[in-house]
């Protein structure tokens, strides 16, 4: 067999074991899905409720942009092969969802296939899949007869090919993506801290971003009883969203239960704001909560024990640094920088202003064990959610124009060893790194 | 042609405080509200971002945030036969421009007018005779007492997060608070900053001659505070930079900080920047108005209709806007005739400068409007015996560490040279160690002091200029020597080294190359009648009742306090009346 030959032959065999891949991913596309039939009347009250759910998951928040009709999609979402638009899912019968049967919409929604192919995990179908059937009903309720049609357009993906080809997402939502299943709590099914389960693992896809991802993308812990790195902290972007579990100062699960409820519909407490795409979370969504299901949600999130592996220290104010500030004493590193940029709010105890300036001792953002939050903010700036109890925004300004990287890197780690604080240091690489991704000026 | 746009319930020209609450009212009660701002929109992120918004030279001197004299000022002369001249830069007063209007880069110094201040002539004439009125001052009582106006004043001070001590709650005389307010009906909302040094060496000295110093009120709250809107506050730090700027840690009280965030996403609500209003447009009877004309950023005259016209503009552009829509009859001096225009008047104050020496530490730079300055209100209103004094009026005495900015608040001993080495060497000297302190006085009003149309000038759109005839009187000159007087004996109680003031003396002409006070008043008094007023009690126009006039202008006379106190209980008890009487059966809310 001359070497062309066996070249040939390698081809053949690739091709059509790809064509059977391919083929494979489109029958699973196919005929993914559940039976299920509606079996609840649409009344107002369901349609209601299913407008509570869809605030619950947020669905607004990628399907809905700012000037156009609300749920017709168009959002753009960078992802590392290209760029992805979210889908107009108004009950629009061209462009939106208004021909789906509710066994569409599920397919969608919980098991992620739609259109006959597989979804883009933009689209947190591995946490919705635990919706019971019928907040689906509620949901399909809502957006077919809740919302108005949008006759706008779904944005094709920009997206190179090879790389367009959709059919390995299949393999990946095979691999990756739980097979839904009813809703299952190691809790009494109706007890407070199930209730906040069932929210927090799915509509509210909170482990989306709070949960670390494997190299192949899926998250490590789907829920709670997949083990403690459910919710344990993970980076999204240029940014930290902080563990949710319990544990010690760079931990918001270490928040009081009360504490977790107040930021969830607020946006504030005293120990924190909101900021980065958690204020987007607070503004379309977790304001709208319920008294009920925020305590229920704070109720779970004080059950998670803390990641193993994480020392358990304490946070204790150290009056030091204020001490040295107040006296003059600006000789530490990055001392100078944080008088001359941040005192003015934050106050060279860092103290802050209660549900104004957030405290800079103590804060689980501050102390996260990640430092990139931080400098995010630093370097881009953030401004508080307006919720219809906090009407007021206050903002942090970017300070990219004004300071280094070196500076921001000083400034940083200031802010993270002082008062009491001990967490790790950044360094100037990883700042460079965060300015180019924030698309922020030079300098 | 003018572009003819949908019908609306009201519009309000002007988005400063008075049109804010209006503006905030008016769509509570479930109207439909265009409101139409000169200016540029502006808020606190980006326009008032630490640390850009910390520049003297930008905001201060340059004035960013001013109207541009440029494009409309107004003119000046002292006396009825002189030929005017425009104000060209900025001096003697400040107009400001774009969203929140002077509520942006105000001081946040806030007061409640006394009771007798508005029931002068009355409590005048009945304490000290008819003759102790001079015959060509023309001050009258407004139609509207203290009593009725308190809730209104309480509910501003809530909506601003008010910093300061009450002194007479409700009858009761509170340590430590102004003993000489009227009662009110509760306390002030945060507790008032701790005193920078020099105030604390002014309530030592004042305490000392038997005064009764205490915080001055101070629209910068002290603390995180949420407002009756649920608009929440920061604290003020003293930074040093507070009139003139934009606040940038969100605790001087603006529209911005205590308003808009309610407001400005109001369905029935709409703003529009960028719109200069030229005309209230009148049916052909003249009684009714039937909109506004106003153009817009692009230069197209465009016509706004609506059932209702609140104007809120500043206190000389409403009284120029009602000349120049032909509402009401203007003023004329000589047969006393017609009102609008009629009783401009202005504050005298004074500044005096105590120069101690380097062992004691002022720091200047720590304070801000009125946060942590001291007061005392034994001179002002009628809360002292005028009779062997032959005056009328009086002034606050305040503390005035405002920021010790480089540019504008170097003071020097006057023999010091005034520029090169030697200057320099006094500001090093003198800098961190020389304490300031303000009165701030009343000014009547007077037959020959009034605002009309300027014969010559005209601004960028072809519209004659107002004309501002003004000068001090005997009357005034008196107030400013007698608070000059007490704050020379309460620096002197002080000690210092030497001090220096700065005050008008009889013969000195107002001049408007030096900043004195933005609290011009008057042109569209308030009055118990069509013959006496512009307006009644309830803020109405009597000619045209479906316009109601706003502000200062509505002042028949000055007071010896910052206006915005009185401004905006005016303002919210015009408003209360509307919502509860007006919008349910418009016309006349009191019969000429």
């Amino acid at each position: 067999m001359t070497l062309q030959r066996r070249a040939w032959l390698l081809a053949g065999v690739g091709g059509a074991l790809l064509i059977l891949l391919m083929g494979a991913a489109k029958l699973s596309d196919m005929r993914t899905g559940a039976n299920v039939v509606e079996r609840l009347p649409v009344t107002p009250e369901l349609i209601s409720r299913g407008a509570y759910l869809a605030k619950l998951g947020d669905c607004a928040a990628c399907h809905s942009v700012p000037g156009s009709p609300a749920f017709a999609g168009g959002l753009r979402m960078n992802i590392p092969i290209g760029a992805i638009y979210s889908t107009n899912i108004t009950p629009d019968k061209r462009y939106g969802i208004g021909d789906y049967s509710l066994a569409d919409f599920d397919r969608a929604l919980r098991f992620g296939v739609a259109g006959g192919h597989t979804l883009y995990p933009a689209m947190p179908f591995a946490s919705y899949a635990n919706t019971r059937s019928e907040d689906v009903e509620a949901l399909y309720a809502f957006f077919q007869r809740g919302v108005a049609a949008a006759p706008t357009p779904n944005e094709a993906a920009n997206i190179p090919f090879p790389l367009s080809m959709r059919w390995p997402l299949t393999y990946w939502r095979w691999l990756f993506a739980p097979s839904p299943t009813p809703f299952v709590s190691e809790e009494a099914a109706d007890s407070i801290v199930a209730r906040g389960e069932y929210f927090v693992e799915g509509l509210g896809h909170c482990g989306e971003c709070h949960t670390p991802r494997a190299l192949t993308l899926q998250v490590k812990a789907q829920n709670a009883r997949q083990g403690d790195l459910f919710l344990s902290g993970a980076v999204v972007e240029s940014w930290y969203a902080p563990s949710l579990r319990n544990g010690g100062p760079d931990t918001v699960g270490a928040w009081s239960a009360q504490e977790i409820e107040k930021f969830l519909t607020t946006g504030a407490n005293d120990h924190g704001i909101a900021f980065g795409s958690m204020s987007d979370v607070i503004v379309h969504s977790s304001q709208y909560m319920t008294p009920e299901d925020a305590a229920a949600t704070a109720a779970f999130l004080k059950t998670l024990a803390p990641a193993s592996g994480v020392a358990a220290k304490q946070f204790v104010y150290d009056e030091s640094t204020d001490r040295a500030l107040r006296r003059g004493d600006a000789t530490e590193r990055g001392a100078m920088l944080y008088l001359d940029n941040c005192a003015a709010c934050h106050k060279p105890n860092g103290q802050g202003y209660d549900r104004v300036f957030p405290a800079l001792a103590g804060n689980p953002v501050v102390e996260g064990a990640n430092p990139i939050s931080l400098a995010s903010i630093v370097l881009g700036g953030s401004a508080t959610p307006i919720t219809n109890s906090t009407p007021a925004q206050f903002t942090m300004p970017a300070f990219d124009w004004r300071l280094t990287d070196q500076d921001v890197t000083d400034v940083v780690n200031f802010v993270r060893t002082s008062w009491g604080n001990s967490a790790s240091a950044i360094d100037v690489d990883s700042v460079s790194h965060l300015r180019r991704g924030l698309q922020v000026s030079q300098r | 042609m003018a572009t003819v746009l949908k019908p609306v319930d009201a519009v309000v020209i002007g988005f400063g405080w008075t049109g804010s609450i209006m503006a905030k009212t008016l769509t509570d009660a479930g109207l439909s509200v265009v409101a139409l701002e000169r200016g540029p929109p502006q808020d606190t992120a980006p326009d008032f971002e630490y640390p850009r918004i910390i520049d003297e030279l930008r905001y201060a001197v340059r004035g960013e945030t001013f109207q541009p004299l440029a494009k409309e000022t107004v003119t000046v002369r002292h006396d009825i036969g002189d030929v005017a001249s425009p104000y060209r830069r900025y001096g003697s007063f400040i107009f400001g421009n774009g969203v929140g209007g002077a509520g942006m880069h105000w001081s946040g110094q806030i007061w409640r007018a006394s009771p007798e201040d508005l029931r002068l002539r009355s409590h005048v004439e009945q304490r000290y005779g008819k003759r102790f009125i001079p015959a060509d001052m023309t001050i009258q009582d407004y139609p509207v007492s203290y009593e009725e106006l308190e809730p209104h004043f309480d509910h501003f001070e809530k909506v601003c997060g008010i910093s300061g001590v009450a002194g007479n709650l409700r009858g009761k005389l509170q340590a430590g608070g102004n003993p000489f307010e009227g009662p009110r009906s509760d306390d002030y909302p945060t507790k008032p900053l701790p005193p920078v040094y020099s105030a604390q060496l002014f309530e030592k000295a004042t305490s000392s001659l038997g005064y009764k110093p205490f915080p001055m009120p101070s629209a910068n709250s002290s603390g995180p505070y949420t407002n009756p809107y649920g608009v929440r506050q920061g604290p003020c730090n003293m930074c040093g930079f507070c009139e003139f700027f934009g606040c940038f840690l969100y605790s001087k009280a603006s529209p911005q900080t205590t308003i808009l965030p309610i407001l400005v996403n109001r369905h029935n609500f709409e703003l529009r920047t960028n719109a200069y209003v030229t005309r209230i447009l009148l049916d052909a009877s003249g009684k009714r108005a039937i909109g506004v004309r106003y153009v817009d950023r692009e230069g197209r005259e465009v016509d706004q209709p609506a059932d209702m016209v609140v104007l809120s503009a500043f206190q000389m552009h409403n009284v120029r806007l009602l000349l120049l829509s032909g509402i009401g009859t203007p003023y004329d001096p000589k047969s006393g005739k017609g009102v609008v225009g009629k009783n401009y008047a202005y504050q005298m104050s004074t500044s005096s400068a105590a120069f101690f020496d380097e062992d004691v530490q002022i720091n200047p730079f720590i304070g801000a409007g009125a946060a942590g300055q001291r007061a005392i209100d034994e001179f002002n209103s009628d809360h002292f015996d005028h009779a062997k004094h032959g005056f009328i009026g009086g002034s606050l005495i305040v503390t005035d560490a405002t920021g010790g900015r480089p540019i504008g608040q170097m003071w020097v001993p006057p023999d010091s040279p005034r520029w090169g080495s030697g200057w320099k060497e006094a500001v090093r000297k003198h800098y961190l160690h020389t304490a300031t302190f303000n009165s701030l006085g009343s000014v009547m009003s007077y037959r020959d002091r009034y605002l009309d149309l300027d014969p010559t000038y005209k601004d960028s759109h072809g519209l004659p200029l107002l004309r501002l005839t003004f000068d001090w009187h005997d009357n005034e000159y008196k107030v400013a020597a007698f608070a000059v007087a007490r704050v020379q004996e309460i620096i002197r109680a002080m000690n210092p080294r030497s001090q220096f003031s700065l005050f008008m003396k009889p013969g000195e002409k107002y001049d408007t190359r030096f900043y004195q006070s933005t609290h011009t008043t008057g042109g569209a008094i308030m009055g118990s009648s069509p013959a006496n007023s512009v307006i009644n009690r309830y803020s109405q126009s009597w000619d045209v009742p479906n316009l109601f006039v706003m502000g200062a202008s509505a002042f028949p006379q000055n007071i010896g306090y910052n206006p915005t106190g009185l401004v905006a209980g005016l303002a919210y008890f015009s408003a209360a009346k509307i919502k509860e009487t007006y919008i349910k059966s418009p016309g006349a809310l009191v019969q000429a």
